[in-house]
């Protein structure tokens, strides 16, 4: 399941749904929001999505991953609205019989929602300043600006 | 003539100043109706910076538009 939040995430509660009596391995990641981003200082920042087509595309992506991978459970949660340093802005987590599927499912998971999902990141610097960021420009990007 | 419903999110809800816009045009070709908003907002997004959305559910953009259609441009995603 994939699914938006505008309260904080409960990655207690997120990971005990993923308890199975066959499942073996688990593995989760959490996206928190750092202090700086291309050498700016960073106070917060603020996610808006398309909610409808949002959460359409996150199922079909959680659908996929549960297709590729051995998984016996795989699940998304991402915040909208303010964060503050240090908030968790999305938490992936996938429950496999061995460890490998559940790696590659989570992996996969968070990469295809970076790429696909309407989810927008609002910076909000120590300057004052604010900027929409543009994935094209972030980590994994090979276009130029 | 049809009408249709536009949404707007993010860097274009910023730059129109609205969340949403009633259209009644001739057009039903998602680009010439982007070219036209354009015009009217100042958008600094082309139109291969951008996805459509029609009716929730991403489109091509030679998708023929009809009456009623809800319109979405995404700009890139950053989530996560």
């Amino acid at each position: 399941m994939f699914e938006l939040t505008d309260s904080d995430i409960d990655t207690d509660a997120l990971r005990s749904e993923h308890a199975h009596d066959a499942s073996g391995g688990f593995v989760s990641f959490e996206g928190w929001v750092r202090d700086h981003n291309e050498g700016r200082s960073v106070r917060g920042l603020h996610y808006e999505a398309y909610e409808a087509l949002a959460v359409r595309e996150g199922n079909a992506i959680i659908n996929e991953a549960l297709e590729r991978f051995d998984v016996r459970t795989a699940r998304c949660q991402h915040r909208i609205g303010p964060l503050a340093i240090g908030g968790i802005a999305v938490w992936v987590g996938a429950g496999s019989d061995h460890r490998d599927a559940a790696f590659r499912a989570c992996r996969y998971i968070i990469d295809e929602v970076k790429a696909r999902v309407p989810i927008w990141k609002k910076e909000l610097y120590v300057d004052g300043d604010t900027e929409w960021i543009d994935c094209r420009e972030s980590e994994n990007s090979t276009s130029p600006k | 003539m049809i009408t249709l419903h536009i949404e707007y999110f993010a860097a274009l809800r910023e730059q129109a100043g609205i969340n949403s816009q009633s259209l009644s045009t001739d057009l039903t070709d998602a680009t010439e109706i982007y070219a036209l908003l354009v015009n009217q907002h100042g958008f600094t997004q082309t139109v291969d910076d951008l996805k459509l959305a029609v009716n929730d559910e991403f489109a091509p953009w030679s998708h023929a538009l009809s009456d009623g259609d809800r319109l979405v441009f995404i700009p890139p995603v950053s989530g996560g």
